[in-house]
């Protein structure tokens, strides 16, 4: 599980990638902490190209950004996910709480 | 019910084990030439019911998961996770979407994603005992659907 970053004019894009699933949720989860930390963005998007396993531990994640960012009122959106993350973020209904860009 | 292959698995509630745990189930469940799909959506179960036996079931110890896949008829896979942990009072609320015990890095989405996945889900539990989940699955071979 890998973090990788993006940020200009105020949105933080974080490209997931590897295996987001309880073991590596922890870490993942004090990774993004620390990111939103630094880089105190408006917007946050949570690229997941690179993601080829997620379960309900990658949702927790969401919502724990999704907090994060409503309390300082900016946005965060997922994009590009695809295969088993997509089918994952389908079935939990996350897509309500942490919308999915369209047309990416 | 007389099962065509199994496997039979046992490992400490390591949480390195999850992604062990789901590996293995997919190598296996490979011998029904199953859809990457159908593969995820095994590898999703199988990692969701061992990370409830890792958070719930031990919250504080290491303890010990078996892991079972059989074969039955006509493409069906059966999965059972059990523990031998602290057992779940009430199932029918443990099961509820977003009720969790895990705090805020839990979200109480497990089961909601077993049930959604599989065919079949049921939750045996004794408070004290431990937990089995059992759920069926049909695979549709590629080769029969060609």
């Amino acid at each position: 599980m890998n973090v990788n970053t993006a940020f200009s004019a105020g949105r933080l894009t974080l490209y997931l990638s590897g295996e987001l699933d309880h073991h590596a949720a922890r870490e993942a989860a004090r990774t993004i902490d620390e990111l939103l930390d630094e880089y105190l963005p408006r917007d946050c998007a949570v690229d997941m190209s690179g993601l080829s396993f997620m379960d309900s531990s990658g949702i927790a994640v969401l919502v724990r950004i999704s907090r994060r960012l409503r309390d300082v009122g900016g946005r965060v959106w997922i994009e590009n996910p695809s295969g088993q993350p997509r089918r994952v973020i389908d079935a939990s209904g996350i897509d309500r709480l942490v919308p999915v860009a369209a047309g990416r | 019910m007389n099962a065509i292959n199994y496997i039979k698995l046992e490992f400490p509630s390591l949480s390195c084990n999850e992604a062990f745990a789901r590996t293995a189930a997919a190598a296996f469940a490979a011998h029904l030439d199953p859809t990457l799909e159908e593969l995820g959506d095994v590898k999703t179960a199988v990692s969701e019911a061992v990370t409830n036996c890792i958070v719930h079931a031990y919250p504080d110890a290491v303890g010990r998961i078996g892991l079972r896949l059989r074969i039955l008829h006509d493409g069906q896979l059966e999965i059972a996770v059990r523990d031998w942990g602290c057992g779940i009072e009430d199932v029918e609320q443990a099961m509820k979407p977003l009720y969790t015990t895990g705090g805020d890095e839990r979200g109480g989405m497990g089961f909601t994603i077993m049930e959604s996945f599989m065919d079949r889900l049921r939750v045996r539990s004794r408070p004290g005992k431990g937990t089995t989940v059992v759920m069926l699955r049909t695979i549709r071979s590629r080769r029969k659907r060609a």
